[in-house]
């Protein structure tokens, strides 16, 4: 197998001296973690909402106060007093508003008369993440009042629900690390074993091979592993730093590195399996840049990267099930997010070696040792 | 006992044969050129004989091995180079021998001198640790024809190594090969488009048309083998009716090729002719536009044998330039 070794060491040197490819591999999963990581993790400040009392009677200057309170500390909205409905509503439609909390002038009597109070709240729900925020935060003031959310009625004494978190709070930012990880393997595979070699292919630089005495097992073995550990590099260096920017305790600890780094090898051997199997007869240097952007949108978000799988619809469960991106980024968020052992990623590491076995068997059938 | 021995040999892809039925010898140390025009089956020729596609039919030994059933045998024998510059650009010269030396097994204790001394005989010693893309596309050839010999194979495999390079490198690329060549002791086959090379390089050429094989001797013998000895090329400010047969009738003159106004003439006897032609002119009451004669070439040889030029040949879309044919 020193032929194999030759190519291996051929394909680290060209890795080496371009640092363009290692960037590439690296600046798209950081960035989509940071920018996504923040821009869907944060608490949502400063919406503004129309304020219409049409009844100032104590109870509806309660919840004027609650408004203000909330416009003061927590922040979720300002608010803007309207003496005219009419104008608020006007304000709504034309965006100077996200919603509009309108207390009728029965309101104060029917809190007396404990005869149903409703209070009103007029949203622009085109955003459903602003609306679903404003109404969240408007339900919790009202039942602050001691009355109840303005539409639901429940029994006095009603059961409650204590909820018990088995580790500590998850942001968004550590939700989304495991994919980011996935995604940068992913990203030196695709470069690396789809769009180089193909432009290796089509250059000619495979002929330069094939008139070598080299097998085609050795050929086969020195394209995926040469590519197998260009994309646990890009893995290993994305896990430390990543993890290192989206705060995840302790993580350098050496034992959950060992862990992370196995299974990083075994992520990467599959998706180098993956794109061997894609690539093994194309020859247009087209081809690989066409379908890079559907496979990435195809592989990255049915596999829970950056929303539950339970959420999804049923063909999009489907893929989930096949695509190996769901057991790295389950795998990954076991160790990363868990610090579990390998027990509870045992299953996802064994579908992935079935996946790279399949994979690069028919992938082995299909290469031609001739041009 | 030939370097190399080809026997009705065929390729076809799918309905198109690029290949027909081509058999010829090649002798132990002799240079051989295959001469045709891009399309011609020329590259499909030498892929066969480097392993690199299979045969539809027909067999070649190369150092006495098939090149189906032995053919990693022949991939030992064999250093090649093909038409596309595969060097990688990132690495080094020495590089770049060092990974086609450890390809072909060569062991450590021999791959220093090797690659020292193939760097010197392609003059590349000053650049050996300079990346490929600082190179210009001459001294590329040459990183790749070290590369080819760095498991100092007996048999040597170049197509079309001069392609793309500019008239001086060109000349450079034909000296190094002839030293490295004689050097070694190297039974070498190039296909070509360009005459002088074929004509400068080889001690036999084959012309190669179409997929088949039209004519196969030195270039002497193939010169000598066209009718006359001198082409005289001329244009006429008019052309009278039976012109061309007028012209062929003068003393001398064993044929007549006319080129839209231009008539391409051979003789035995160039300046005899030459003064004939004039005469005619003059009788006829008709000028001579233009005028020039010369030793038969080897581009007369492939016109005899091919009926077309081979620099027209080279701007026909070639039918052999289908993408199956590298799958």
């Amino acid at each position: 197998m020193s032929r194999m070794w030759a190519i291996i060491e051929r394909e680290l040197r060209r890795f080496r001296r371009s640092p363009t490819l290692i960037v590439v591999s690296l600046v798209f999963p950081l960035v989509q973690l940071v920018v996504l990581g923040y821009a869907f993790g944060g608490n949502v400040r400063h919406l503004r909402v129309g304020v219409v009392d049409q009844d100032h009677g104590l109870p509806a200057i309660k919840i004027r106060e609650l408004t203000g309170a909330i416009a003061a500390n927590a922040k979720t909205f300002d608010t803007v007093v309207y003496s005219d409905q009419g104008q608020a509503l006007t304000d709504l439609r034309e965006g100077r508003l996200n919603g509009v909390l309108t207390i009728p002038p029965d309101y104060s009597r029917r809190v007396l008369a404990k005869d149903a109070p409703h209070v009103a709240l007029i949203e622009d729900n085109t955003d459903t993440f602003v609306s679903a925020s404003l109404a969240a935060s408007m339900g919790g003031l009202v039942s602050a009042t001691g009355q109840k959310g303005a539409t639901t009625e429940r029994v006095a004494a009603e059961p409650t629900l204590d909820v018990v978190e088995m580790y500590p709070y998850v942001p968004y930012i550590q939700y989304l690390l495991p994919g980011s990880v996935v995604m940068s393997i992913f990203m030196m595979v695709m470069i690396g074993g789809g769009i180089i070699f193909i432009d290796d292919k089509a250059r000619g630089l495979h002929e330069g091979y094939l008139v070598t005495p080299i097998s085609k097992l050795e050929l086969i073995a020195g394209f995926n592993l040469s590519g197998t550990i260009k994309a646990v590099i890009a893995g290993a260096v994305l896990a430390t730093i990543g993890a290192l920017i989206a705060g995840i305790p302790d993580p350098l600890a050496p034992l959950r590195l060992f862990r992370l780094l196995v299974v990083i090898v075994i992520s990467a051997f599959a998706l180098i399996s993956m794109m061997f199997l894609l690539m093994v007869r194309v020859t247009d240097p087209l081809v690989p840049r066409a379908i890079f952007g559907v496979l990435n949108t195809l592989l990255y978000f049915p596999s829970g990267a950056v929303y539950p799988q339970q959420g999804f619809p049923r063909w999009m469960q489907a893929i989930a099930v096949v695509d190996p991106f769901t057991y790295a980024v389950h795998a990954f968020k076991s160790l990363l997010l868990k610090n579990t052992g390998f027990g509870a990623v045992s299953a996802d590491l064994a579908y992935l070696l079935i996946f790279s076995a399949v994979a690069m068997t028919v992938a082995t059938r299909l290469f031609r040792r001739t041009l | 006992m030939p370097a190399i021995v080809v026997r009705d040999i065929v390729k076809r892809f799918r309905d198109f044969v690029a290949v027909n039925h081509i058999s010829f010898e090649v002798a132990e140390g002799e240079t051989f050129g295959l001469l045709g025009p891009n399309g011609a089956g020329k590259s499909t020729l030498i892929r066969m004989l480097t392993t690199l596609l299979q045969p539809t039919a027909g067999t070649a030994l190369i150092n006495g091995f098939d090149v189906v059933r032995q053919s990693d045998d022949v991939r030992k024998s064999i250093g090649v180079i093909p038409q596309a510059m595969t060097s990688d650009l990132e690495l080094s010269v020495e590089e770049n021998l060092l990974i086609f030396a450890k390809l072909y097994g060569v062991p450590s204790d021999r791959r220093k001198r090797l690659m020292t001394e193939l760097i010197e005989s392609v003059e590349l010693t000053q650049w050996a640790d300079k990346q490929v893309k600082n190179l210009s596309g001459g001294m590329r050839r040459r990183v790749e024809i070290a590369r080819g010999l760095v498991h100092e194979p007996r048999i040597f495999f170049l197509d079309e190594p001069t392609t793309g390079l500019d008239p001086v490198s060109r000349v450079a690329v034909w000296e190094m090969l002839r030293r490295i060549k004689e050097r070694r002791g190297l039974t070498v086959l190039l296909t070509t488009h360009y005459m002088d090379e074929a004509d400068r390089l080889c001690d036999h050429v084959a012309i190669v048309d179409h997929g088949e094989l039209k004519a196969l001797d030195s270039p002497m013998t193939l010169k000598a083998s066209v009718p006359g000895t001198n082409i005289l090329e001329v244009s006429f400010s008019a052309l009278p009716d039976g012109w061309k047969d007028r012209l062929a009738a003068l003393p001398e003159v064993e044929s007549v090729a006319q080129h839209d106004s231009v008539f391409r003439i051979a003789t035995g006897n160039g300046p005899a002719t030459t003064q004939a032609v004039l005469d005619s002119a003059s009788t006829a009451g008709i000028g001579v536009q233009s005028l020039s004669v010369q030793s038969t070439t080897l581009d007369d040889v492939f016109v005899h044998y091919t009926g077309r030029a081979l620099r027209d040949a080279l701007q026909e879309a070639s039918p052999h330039d289908f993408s199956f044919m590298r799958r």
